[in-house]
């Protein structure tokens, strides 16, 4: 079966993502729009500038429809930015912005970009030694007990999965190793296959 | 192994594949940055005077007192770069100890070197340079540079030589994509590029970083067009804080930025922005007062 998978392309690093999507054996959707989010069974958030993104989606209403996306139990994957955009809570900012993800992240946790980083991460049911690429990345503070953290680095979460909702702080997209790309394809035959049945 | 490794390639190509298809806007202080990132910039550019009034004020440009890019870093969330003047290894060297996120080794200062570029490969921080041609943006990823821009005509409002720049890159990449691999040194040797770089190019289909557009976007329409050409994302330099209403085009440049295919958008958005920054034509320019022949 031949998941769509859209990646959310307001700004950032889309063509990366679409890419490895297209390894992983799914078919890949620029999302744009409201419109072309129907299209879609599961989303990919990707890394770029979150402040950016957000004044995108409030100018074309895309909020609303990407909360009720999620609402809908659809797979959603947010990389850096992305996991932002997915959070409940950032530190220091007194609102969120789709608000999904029951964790609290915080920006820039790691310093500018000369503090920006690769290394070799464990992570949960995925991987031993995946490679990390941390650009000016954010970490998750804290998590809800329905989050299961899936890697954490110097102490840091900076991968989380929430049933339907799987978040990073750094780039898989940016490395040719694409495990993790396959593990968010196979949520989102999970969901389907968990609607079909109902 | 779980060391840190910091300023890898892929760490600083990777950095500037985050700001695709986005809009880098030029500032001179605190005020204009926070303006920048509320109309949606993904990074700005610190800098003493815009190139159109480096232009009007003459004599040596040179890299902005610190105290600005320091006020800058504190007043927005988004990514901070800076203009070092070419081959200004001090100057690089300072604003990297200074944190700013990305170093632009500049022809819009004038150059400190007039043979050497700066070896780019031995910085931490990542540099993104200007190019007219895939000769020179394979000579400054040799050297190092982890994000190119077309040079255009800085300072101008005239989006004429950034066509003319993007178009000639583009075109090359295909046409290095489409030789056989046993020409590839002889171009090599005529484009005085390195060897490597255009294999590289061959192999992936394209540049191997990211490749913004500059020199001349003074509107929503001339974004648009860059990007329908190919461009990663946009730098805007004169073309906001010299429009008679900055936020209206900041925010203005950065939808026709995303939504460069969708027409009737780009009429909206182009509507009622006001007077855009006063243009200068080409040809009128002095050969001297040309930025983009400055680099080697």
């Amino acid at each position: 079966m031949m998941v769509k998978i859209g990646v959310l392309a307001l700004q950032g690093a889309v063509s990366e993502h679409i890419r490895s999507i297209e390894v992983c054996g799914g078919e890949a959707i620029i999302v744009k729009s409201r419109d072309d989010l129907t299209l879609v069974d599961g989303l990919i958030l990707p890394g770029g500038e979150s402040t950016t993104i957000r004044k995108l989606m409030d100018r074309y209403d895309m909020l609303t429809p990407l909360k009720e996306f999620a609402s809908a139990g659809k797979p959603m994957f947010g990389t850096c930015a992305g996991l932002i955009l997915l959070a409940q809570k950032i530190v220091g900012y007194d609102f969120a912005h789709i608000g999904v993800l029951n964790a609290t992240v915080e920006r820039n946790s790691f310093g500018r970009q000369v503090d920006s980083f690769e290394t070799n991460l464990e992570v949960k049911d995925i991987a031993t030694d995946f490679p990390a690429v941390f650009i000016r990345a954010p970490h998750i503070v804290e998590v809800e007990s329905d989050v299961e953290i899936l890697a954490t680095h110097e102490n840091k979460i900076v991968m989380v999965r929430q049933g339907h909702l799987l978040g990073c702080s750094f780039h898989p997209e940016l490395t040719v190793d694409h495990r993790i790309t396959a593990y968010f394809t196979e949520m989102v035959k999970e969901s389907l296959a968990k609607k079909a049945a109902v | 192994m779980t060391i840190n490794q910091t300023g890898t390639d892929r760490v600083k190509r990777g950095m500037a594949e985050m700001q695709k298809g986005g809009v880098i806007m030029d500032v001179i202080n605190a005020e204009q940055a926070k303006i920048a990132e509320a109309a949606g910039a993904v990074a700005v550019m610190a800098l003493e005077r815009v190139p159109s009034d480096i232009r009007a004020a003459g004599g040596v440009a040179r890299m902005a007192d610190p105290r600005i890019m320091e006020e800058v870093m504190g007043a927005v969330s988004i990514p901070v770069m800076a203009k070092a003047r070419i081959g200004h290894i001090t100057e690089a060297r300072i604003l990297e100890a200074m944190g700013v996120d990305y170093i632009d080794e500049s022809e819009v200062l004038t150059p400190a070197d007039e043979e050497y570029h700066l070896r780019k490969s031995e910085f931490t921080v990542p540099f993104v340079c200007g190019c007219k041609d895939l000769g020179e943006a394979a000579r400054r990823i040799g050297e190092g540079a982890s994000m190119l821009r077309t040079k255009g005509e800085p300072g101008t409002g005239n989006i004429v030589e950034a066509v003319r720049h993007l178009r000639k890159v583009n075109a090359h990449v295909r046409k290095i994509v489409h030789m056989n691999e046993d020409e590839l040194m002889t171009e090599a040797k005529i484009l005085g590029a390195p060897y490597e770089v255009l294999l590289q190019i061959k192999h992936n289909g394209k540049l191997p970083v990211v490749n913004f557009a500059a020199g001349g976007v003074a509107t929503p329409a001339d974004a648009a067009l860059m990007m329908e050409l190919g461009a990663d994302g946009v730098f805007v330099g004169s073309g906001i804080f010299k429009s008679e209403n900055p936020e209206k085009f900041a925010r203005a440049i950065v939808e026709a930025t995303t939504h460069y295919q969708d027409y009737n958008l780009l009429v909206e958005i182009s509507k009622d922005l006001g007077i855009p920054m006063k243009g200068i034509e080409i040809s009128r320019l002095a050969l001297e007062d040309r930025m983009q022949d400055r680099g080697w």
